[in-house]
C-alpha cells in the first residue's frame, strides 16, 4: 500500500505496471493454452483436430458427460440442502437461525478435497454408515460410488453458495411487496409462487451458477475419491503423465473455461437489472411467523440432520487424524497422537511453505486490489476498467488452465541466478495463487472503498495533500477494516488451494499443505497422517475466517455507530 | 362481492401491542361511508399500525374492526377487500406495469376479457395508459404512485387505505398527486383514510381527520375546527405554531378570567370548570401596534418589546418579550407596510374571542 503512494511515476504508471502483470501473469497463459488447443500438435497449423479428436474419444466423451452430469447434480442436491435452510431463516421466528447461519460457514472452511477420504469413511460401502445399516436393515446405499461420491462431498460443500444467496435475496424482499399482494388477495402457495419466488430467483440463479462453476471446475475431490473419469482430472492427468506437449489437456482447458464463463454469464444475467433490493427504510424481509410447536421440531429435525451432515467430513478428518488403523468398522481401532507427530516431525515445511506463499499471495491481492479499486473507482485514467475487468475475469480460469498454462509458458523463461525455468521455481505458486484470489480481494477492496466518501479525500487534498499523499493518509486507513478482511479471506483460501498447485510443484520441498494432504492421501498407510495434515488446514482456515469476519463485524459495528452518532446530532 | 355504494368503518376501543409495547390504546372511530378520512400524527404515534389494522397487517388487535357491517377483526388481509397503498409503492418489480394492475383481479378469478378491460380503464383513470408495458423500475415515482393507485382502485375494494401516500413525491407533485388523489376519490366514491405526518396534507385533503399521539387518539373532527379549537396542548402544537400561557382561572362576575405569575390578566369568553390550566392563541389572530396608539373594544394589550423579526414573504413574524414570555405575532405583509424593529417598544393585541383555554 505504501509501496502504491511511493510509486514515482503517478497513477498512470502503476496503471500499466498492473496491467504489464495480469497480462503476462494470466493473459498471456490462457492466450498460449488456447491457441495449443486450435493447432496441429505435429505442424503448428491452426485447426480443429484436436477437437475432434477429443469427441472421438469415448473416454474424453465420457469425461465431458460426467463434468456436466455431476455439476448439474451438485446444483440440485445443494439446492434440496439449502432451500429449506433459505426458508426456515427468512420466513420464521426460528432460534436456529444462528446454527443455520454458522452451517452456512462451516463447509467453507473446509476444501472439499480434504474430507473426501475421510467422506469414504464414513459413506462408502465398507464405511462406517453402510455397516451400520448392513447391520440393522440389510442394505448398502452408495452413496460414495463413483460419481455419487464427487456429487455428495461437493454439495455438501458447495451448498452454503446457494443457502447465502437465496437468504440474502429473500431477505432483500420487502414486507410490503408480500403485503400488497395480500391486499388484493392473494395467499398461501399463490402468494409465494407469483411473488416471493420470482423475487428471489435472481439470487438462486447466482449461487447455483456459482456451484455449477465450483464444482465443473473442480480437481481435488475426483483426484482423492480416484474418479478420473471427469474433465479435469483427465486434464490433469495428460499433463502430468504425457506430457505438456499432448494437445487433450488444452482442450479440455478450452472446454472448461468456455463452461466457466457460461455459469459466470448465466450468474450474471440472472443479477443484472435484477437486483431486487425491494427493501425500504424501516423493516425489511418477509413476514415472519412464529412456529408452533411441533413445526419447531420439524425444523429443529431438519437443521441437525443437515448439520450433521453438513459436519460428517469434519468429524470424518477427526476420526482418521487421531485414529490407528480405521477399515472395515464404524469407528477406528485406537486413538493416538502419532499422526500428528509424524507430520508436524517429518513435514513441517508443508505447513511452512503454506504460510508463505498464502501469505504472500494474500498481501500481493490486496495491495493490487487496493491500486485497482483506487484507480478503477477514484481516476480517470483512460481504459481503466480493463484492469477491472481483466483481474475479475481470472474467475473464469479454472485451477489447473491456470496451472498449464503457466507451465507452457514459463517452461523456457529462465530465472536468472537460479538456472532453473520460472515454472518450477516456489514464486511461480505464489503468482498463481495470486492470480486465482485477485478477483475476491479486489471485491473486498472496492467496497471498502465505497465507503470512503469521496467528500473525505476532497477534503484532504482541499488542505493541501498530494493524490498519493491522500491515497496514503486517508483512503487506505478508512480502507483498512476492507483491506484486512480481503487479506485474510484471500490468504485462508489460497493455502488450500489445490488445482493450480499440483500443476507447479516441482518438488516436495516446495510443496504446500494441500498439496501434502493430495500426496498422503494416496496410500492408505498415508491416510492417518494425511487427515493430520487436513486438521492443521482446517484450523489455519477456520481462524482465518473468524477473523475476518470479526474484522467485517467490528466495521459493521463502526460505522453503525457512528450513523447513529451523525443521525442523532 | 362489491357492496353497493360506499361504506362506513367502525373501529371500536381497538388495543395493540407489539410483544410488550402498546402501540395503541382504546382506539375508537366512526369513519362515514364516502368520508376522506386522514389519521395524523408524529411518527410513533400509532397512525400507521391502527391503518395496518384495518388492512389485516400486524398483530390480531383487542376490540372490533368493522367494515359495513362486517366484523373484520380476524379476517386474514386478503378476505377483507380492502385497498392499501403503501408508503413505498411495493410494486412488483418482476412484472409489468399492466402485469401489476391485473394482479387483483387475477386473483379475484376474473375473466381474462373482462380484466383487460378493467386494467384498460385503471391505467386510464391514472393517466398511464401509455405505459402499461413498462417495468416499475423505468417509471418516475409520481408515476410508480399513480400505478400503485390503479392497481388497488382497479379491484373496486370497499375501502381505500393510503400510506403516507405523497411522503416519497418531490414538493411540486405532492401539491399535484393531493388533488389528483382527492379527484379519484371523489369520483369513485371510496370510503378513503389516509395516513400523514403533514398537518398540511390532512388539512387540504381530509373532510374530518383524528389527531393521534403515543397510540390515543387526541381529538377527531374537520380540520379547520381542530386547528381552531384543539382539545389539547398536543393538538394545539402538533397543528401549527401556537403561543401557550400557563396560569391560572378565576370566575368573576359569572365570566372566566385568566391570571398568569407575571401579571398577565385576560378576560376568557366563556366559564372555565378548572382552575389551573393554560390559553392558546395563534401568532396570527394576534395584533401588533405602537404603544398607546388605541385599541378596539375588548382586545387586551400586552406592552412588550420586540426581539426578533423574520420577514417570511406573505407574513412578518415578531417575537416579542412581554415580561418572562416571548409571544409570536403574525403581521400580514403587504408592500409599504411598517415594520418595526427590532427593540422596538410595542403592543400586542390579543382578542379574547380568539384565545383557546387548556386544561392542565
Amino acid at each position: 500500500m505504501t509501496t502504491f503512494a511511493r510509486t514515482p511515476f503517478g497513477p498512470a504508471g502503476v496503471a500499466i505496471l498492473l496491467g504489464v502483470f495480469l497480462l503476462v501473469f494470466l493473459v498471456i497463459p490462457v492466450a498460449k493454452v488456447v491457441f495449443v488447443a486450435f493447432q496441429d500438435p505435429n505442424t503448428g497449423a491452426p485447426t480443429l483436430v484436436n477437437f475432434v479428436d477429443f469427441f472421438n474419444t469415448s473416454l474424453f466423451r465420457e469425461s465431458f458427460f460426467n463434468s456436466l452430469y455431476v455439476a448439474l447434480m451438485s446444483v440440485v442436491v445443494a439446492s434440496v440442502i439449502a432451500m429449506p435452510l433459505a426458508y426456515f431463516t427468512t420466513r420464521f421466528n426460528f432460534n436456529g437461525a444462528i446454527l443455520i447461519q454458522t452451517l452456512g460457514v462451516i463447509p467453507l472452511i473446509m476444501p472439499p478435497f480434504v474430507g473426501a477420504v475421510a467422506m469414504q469413511l464414513l459413506f462408502g460401502t465398507n464405511g462406517s454408515i453402510n455397516l451400520l445399516l448392513d447391520e440393522w436393515f440389510g442394505i448398502n446405499i452408495p452413496f460414495m460410488e463413483g460419481l455419487n461420491g464427487v456429487i455428495l462431498v461437493e454439495s455438501i460443500h458447495y451448498f452454503p453458495f446457494i443457502l447465502i444467496n437465496l437468504s440474502a435475496a429473500l431477505n432483500n424482499i420487502d414486507r410490503a411487496m408480500e403485503e400488497s399482494a395480500q391486499n388484493l388477495g392473494a395467499s398461501g402457495l399463490r402468494l409465494f409462487r407469483r411473488i416471493v419466488f420470482p423475487l428471489a430467483m435472481p439470487g438462486y440463479v447466482a449461487g447455483a451458477s456459482l456451484v455449477f462453476l465450483k464444482v465443473f471446475d473442480d480437481l481435488g475431490t475426483p483426484l482423492l475419491l480416484n474418479v478420473n473419469n471427469m474433465l479435469a482430472p483427465q486434464a490433469y492427468l495428460r499433463i502430468s503423465s504425457i506430457g505438456i506437449s499432448d494437445p487433450m489437456g488444452y482442450v479440455i482447458s478450452v472446454i472448461l473455461v468456455l463452461f466457466s464463463l457460461f455459469a459466470l454469464w448465466t450468474s450474471f444475467l440472472a443479477m443484472r437489472g435484477k437486483e431486487y433490493a425491494t427493501v425500504q427504510k424501516g423493516g425489511g424481509g418477509l413476514m415472519k411467523r412464529d412456529l408452533r410447536v411441533w413445526e419447531k421440531a420439524g425444523a429443529y429435525a431438519v437443521v441437525i440432520f443437515t448439520l450433521l451432515i453438513v459436519l460428517s467430513p469434519h468429524i470424518g478428518l477427526t476420526l482418521l487424524s487421531f485414529g490407528t488403523i480405521w477399515s472395515f468398522s464404524v469407528l477406528p481401532d485406537a486413538y493416538t497422537l502419532a499422526n500428528y507427530q509424524e507430520v508436524i516431525g517429518t513435514t513441517s515445511e508443508y505447513i511452512t511453505n503454506t504460510m508463505l506463499y498464502a501469505g504472500l499471495a494474500a498481501l500481493i491481492d490486496v495491495v493490487f486490489g487496493t491500486a485497482i479499486a483506487y484507480l478503477v473507482w477514484r481516476t480517470g485514467l483512460v481504459g481503466r476498467q480493463w484492469l477491472d475487468y481483466l483481474a475479475t475475469g481470472a474467475l473464469a480460469i479454472p485451477g489447473v488452465v491456470l496451472g498449464i498454462g503457466y507451465l507452457r509458458t514459463f517452461y523456457d523463461v529462465e530465472v536468472p541466478f537460479l538456472d532453473k525455468p520460472l515454472a518450477s521455481w516456489w514464486v511461480i505458486i505464489v503468482v498463481a495463487l495470486a492470480v486465482r484470489r485477485l478477483p475476491y480481494a479486489l471485491r473486498a477492496c472496492v467496497a471498502a472503498l465505497q465507503q470512503v466518501a469521496v467528500a473525505l479525500e476532497e477534503a484532504a487534498e482541499n488542505l493541501g495533500a498530494t493524490k498519493f499523499r491522500t491515497v496514503k493518509r486517508v483512503v487506505v486507513p478508512l480502507m483498512s477494516g476492507g483491506i484486512i478482511a480481503g487479506f485474510i479471506t484471500s490468504f485462508a483460501t489460497a493455502a488450500v488451494e489445490l488445482s493450480a498447485t499440483i500443476m507447479l510443484v516441482s518438488a516436495e520441498s516446495d510443496a504446500p499443505l494441500s498439496y501434502g494432504i493430495y500426496v498422503f492421501m494416496q496410500s492408505a498407510a498415508g491416510r492417518g497422517p494425511g487427515a493430520a495434515l487436513g486438521m492443521i488446514a482446517v484450523i489455519i482456515v477456520g481462524v482465518a475466517t473468524y477473523l475476518s469476519h470479526r474484522v467485517i463485524e467490528r466495521g459493521k459495528r463502526e460505522r453503525a455507530l457512528e450513523a447513529a452518532l451523525a443521525g442523532g446530532v | 362481492m362489491a357492496e353497493r355504494g360506499p361504506v362506513s368503518v367502525r373501529i371500536e376501543d381497538v388495543h395493540v401491542s407489539f410483544g410488550r409495547t402498546r402501540v395503541l390504546t382504546g382506539v375508537s372511530l366512526h369513519i362515514e361511508p364516502g368520508e376522506f378520512f386522514a389519521f395524523l400524527g408524529p411518527s410513533g404515534s400509532g397512525k400507521s399500525t391502527l391503518l395496518r389494522a384495518i388492512a389485516g397487517f400486524g398483530p390480531t388487535p383487542a376490540g372490533r374492526i368493522l367494515i359495513g357491517d362486517q366484523d373484520v377483526t380476524t379476517l386474514p388481509p386478503w378476505k377483507r377487500n380492502v385497498g392499501m397503498v403503501f408508503q413505498s409503492y411495493a410494486l412488483w418489480p418482476h412484472m409489468t406495469v399492466r402485469k401489476n394492475v391485473a394482479f387483483g383481479l387475477e386473483e379475484r378469478k376474473v375473466a381474462a376479457a373482462e380484466i383487460r378491460r378493467r386494467v384498460d380503464a385503471a391505467l386510464e383513470l391514472v393517466g398511464l395508459s401509455e405505459f402499461g408495458e413498462r417495468r416499475p423500475a423505468q417509471l418516475s415515482g409520481g408515476q410508480q404512485q399513480r400505478v400503485a393507485l390503479a392497481r388497488t382502485v382497479v379491484v373496486e375494494p370497499r375501502v381505500l387505505l393510503l400510506d403516507e401516500p405523497l411522503s416519497n413525491l418531490d414538493a411540486n407533485l405532492r401539491v399535484q398527486m393531493r388533488r389528483d388523489i382527492l379527484e379519484l376519490q371523489r369520483k369513485l366514491a371510496l370510503t378513503t383514510i389516509f395516513v400523514t405526518h403533514d398537518q398540511e396534507e390532512a388539512n387540504t385533503m381530509s373532510d374530518r381527520m383524528a389527531v393521534l399521539n403515543d397510540g390515543v387518539i387526541q381529538q377527531v373532527g374537520v380540520p379547520m375546527q381542530l386547528y381552531d379549537r384543539p382539545a389539547n396542548l398536543f393538538v394545539a402544537d402538533f397543528l401549527g405554531t401556537a403561543n401557550v400561557l400557563e396560569g391560572r382561572f378565576a370566575v368573576e362576575h359569572g365570566r372566566s378570567r385568566f391570571r398568569d405569575e407575571s401579571g398577565i390578566e385576560m378576560p376568557i369568553n366563556d366559564v372555565v370548570k378548572y382552575e389551573s390550566g393554560a390559553v392558546m392563541f395563534r401568532p396570527q389572530n394576534l395584533t401588533i401596534q405602537s404603544p398607546g396608539s388605541g385599541h378596539a373594544a375588548g382586545i387586551v394589550p400586552l406592552p412588550g418589546t420586540v426581539q426578533y423579526v423574520e420577514f417570511l414573504g406573505s407574513i412578518v413574524r415578531y417575537a416579542v418579550a412581554v415580561g418572562p414570555h416571548v409571544i409570536l405575532v403574525d403581521a400580514s405583509h403587504r408592500q409599504g407596510d411598517r415594520v418595526f424593529p427590532q427593540d422596538a417598544a410595542v403592543e400586542v393585541g390579543v382578542d379574547p374571542a380568539c384565545v383557546i383555554t387548556l386544561a392542565q
